[in-house]
């Protein structure tokens, strides 16, 4: 392990900077944390975590994926990919490093998504260990270690530094790079920093969440469970939840006409949208119950049918905390655990 | 507020005048109210929730549950009125089929102005006294209620209810002197390109989750254009960020005249987008051009946008 100094922690932004873009978590003009590029004089933000999830940096709200340009009865296919250059995020909490793995077994297997693969392969995670954790946050239900974070590199504030912990080799060359501004240092300030906030951890309200009730092979028993009808009643059939959740990976795929050829891009889409997989015999969810459950289902029991059992959700709390009227997957984890005897 | 409200909810639906009752149900944590529908006595003992943290407008819930036979019960505050009238002018409701109970209001609160303050890991909210007591797993931390008042509730433009069958609380005035206008001048003050700039910014963090027009109790079409693939226009995001930002300013024209200006636009707005100064922006404008106006006072009243006189400013 190595330790940065509380003074020289912009000194490493700003020679990371130099070599490639750095991005890290920056408060907005509405006081929310937002993944802003750095540059000097940039305020490393200091909040829990980011308004929207890191997960737009692999895979953004929209992106072109071709292009078409006709002329007469010529029709050109323009490939509009282009290589990635590399960058940097630091600030990744372990809830948003964990989305990761879970993007990677949908964009990464086979067929792969060659435009996520560009951007998977040319960022590195610096992630940070959590400091004030909130209400909302349970990633421990769904056995994330908030004091042990995942990425290319480990990062925990300790008194009067950071230390940094390089977990693959990706991390390992961009902390050699700069190794003139690290000091050697042993892991008990690190092991202290744990402790309190494991035990901070195991005192939130949500601390006792697990995923009884929910999971592989469980599409039978909770497809068609009463208590979706109570749960999605209020919803408003928006895509906030979706929009700002980590893991959540549906796009769609449009053409827009530009005059003089066609644009081909794709978009996050939302299963709470009316039109989502819309084909041309219509829809196949036409209720918002039927969408509702479509997203909880997918997170709670298909994504770990087809995963070996992993989850959908890294109980950021992202949902809870953003949801127009404060439905959320604790609430649905908790009514179908609870109704599971009936 | 709660337990006169409960106590009236259950003696309505025991007594029959009422089939199902809308209010909100408990959440997780002290704030996290969901509207929701109690259809026994049993359900509003065990789950029925009222405090300052219930900022949802359950008007537009209205507009399926009024249809859904039977009477229903609603929980409107002041502001809730006037969207609920509004309705009511639009056809959207069916006014018989509702139970309107007035709940006294003295402004809602904002929990991100709690955590803004740097209040997390809340376990427990106590309202005293003009305060809350917030319990975390940090300790616990007093604040005055006006500080963690909703931004809307800050410039309320009545704590009178225009429509109700019965009132719980005490009855309100409409407030003459709010200063709701005031950003909207500002704005009106600055040069054409500085507006431009200050709404391409505050319109760039938008994510486009359409939670605006969900829950805009103006926005009732069966079917929003920007959904209809057969439109021509649909967008689940824009391929320009200047078509984007379209989205809200025809939205805004779309909900001009019918707009009661009742905040939810911006409460929803996962990115504080401050969307509801567009539509003050018509309303100011409507007032001074049509003479003052305020959709969902009155039903009967003509709306100006849907009137012509030779009066008219354009006449």
């Amino acid at each position: 392990m190595k330790k940065l100094s509380l003074a020289k922690l912009y000194d490493f932004f700003a020679a990371v900077a130099k070599d490639e873009a750095l991005y890290c978590p920056v408060n907005n003009e509405t006081g929310k944390a937002e993944y802003k590029r750095w540059s000097e004089g940039v305020e490393l933000s200091q909040q829990l975590n980011t308004l929207r999830s890191a997960k737009d940096f692999f895979f953004p709200q929209t992106e072109n994926l071709m292009a078409f340009k006709m002329e007469g009865k010529k029709i050109d296919v323009i490939d509009t990919r282009e290589e990635c250059e590399d960058f940097v995020i630091f600030g990744v909490r372990a809830c948003d490093a964990a989305s990761f793995d879970i993007l990677d077994r949908v964009y990464l297997t086979d067929p792969v998504d060659s435009y996520y693969k560009n951007r998977r392969e040319h960022g590195t995670v610096i992630t940070r260990a959590c400091g004030k954790p909130a209400e909302t946050c349970f990633c421990g239900t769904f056995g994330i270690d908030a004091a042990d974070p995942k990425g290319d590199i480990t990062v925990w504030d300790v008194e009067d530094g950071y230390v940094f912990r390089a977990n693959t080799e990706k991390g390992e060359a961009l902390m050699a790079k700069h190794a003139a501004l690290f000091e050697e240092t042993d892991d008990k300030a690190v092991k202290a920093e744990q402790e309190k906030l494991r035990a901070i951890m195991a005192k939130l309200p949500l601390a006792g969440l697990t995923t009884e009730g929910v999971g592989e092979g469980l599409t039978k028993e909770l497809f068609d469970r009463p208590e979706w009808a109570s749960l999605s009643e209020a919803c408003l059939g928006c895509g906030t939840c979706t929009f700002v959740c980590p893991t959540c990976q549906c796009y769609d795929i449009r053409d827009f006409d530009t005059g003089h050829g066609i644009q081909r891009f794709r978009c996050w889409d939302s299963c709470m949208y009316s039109d989502f997989t819309k084909m041309a015999h219509g829809n196949s969810r036409n209720s918002q119950l039927e969408r509702f459950r479509q997203r909880f289902m997918h997170k709670l029991v298909y994504f770990p049918d087809n995963n070996n059992g992993i989850f959908g959700c890294v109980g950021c709390g992202r949902c809870l905390s953003r949801c127009p009227i404060s439905m959320n997957i604790v609430k649905v984890m908790k009514a179908l655990a609870k109704g599971g005897n009936k | 507020m709660q337990a006169m409200m409960e106590k009236r909810a259950l003696e309505l639906l025991e007594n029959g005048t009422v089939d199902r009752v809308l209010g909100w149900s408990a959440g997780e944590f002290p704030y996290d109210m969901t509207p929701a529908v109690f259809e026994t006595a049993e359900e509003l003992k065990n789950n029925f929730v009222y405090n300052d943290f219930c900022g949802a407008n359950l008007s537009k819930y209205l507009v399926k549950e009024s249809r859904k036979g039977g009477k229903i019960l609603v929980f409107l505050k002041p502001c809730d009125t006037y969207s609920f009238n509004q309705l009511i002018a639009e056809h959207r409701v069916l006014r018989e089929n509702v139970y309107v109970i007035g709940i006294e209001c003295y402004g809602k609160a904002d929990v991100d102005k709690l955590k803004a303050m740097g209040i997390e890991g809340i376990t427990g909210i106590r309202t005293e006294n003009g305060e809350y007591t917030v319990m975390t797993v940090y300790g616990d931390k007093t604040v005055k209620a006006y500080e963690a008042m909703a931004d809307r509730c800050l410039s309320c433009k009545s704590k009178k209810h225009v429509v109700y069958d019965e009132l719980i609380g005490e009855e309100g005035e409409v407030i003459e002197d709010c200063d709701r206008f005031d950003m909207v001048k500002k704005l009106e003050a600055m040069t054409p390109d500085e507006r431009f700039a200050f709404w391409r910014n505050e319109l760039s963090r938008c994510i486009r989750c359409n939670a605006c027009r969900n829950v805009c109790p103006a926005c009732t079409c069966e079917q929003c254009v920007f959904d209809n693939p057969n439109s021509g226009i649909s967008q689940k995001a824009a391929v320009t960020s200047f078509e984007e930002n379209m989205f809200h300013i025809i939205r805004a024209f779309h909900v001009a005249g019918r707009c009661t200006d009742c905040g939810e636009c911006s409460r929803v707005c996962p990115q504080n987008i401050p969307l509801h100064l567009l539509n003050r922006k018509f309303i100011k404008d409507m007032n001074e051009f049509y003479g003052d106006y305020q959709a969902g006072e009155d039903p009967e009243k003509k709306p100006p946008l849907g009137t012509y006189t030779l009066g008219d400013r354009e006449a």
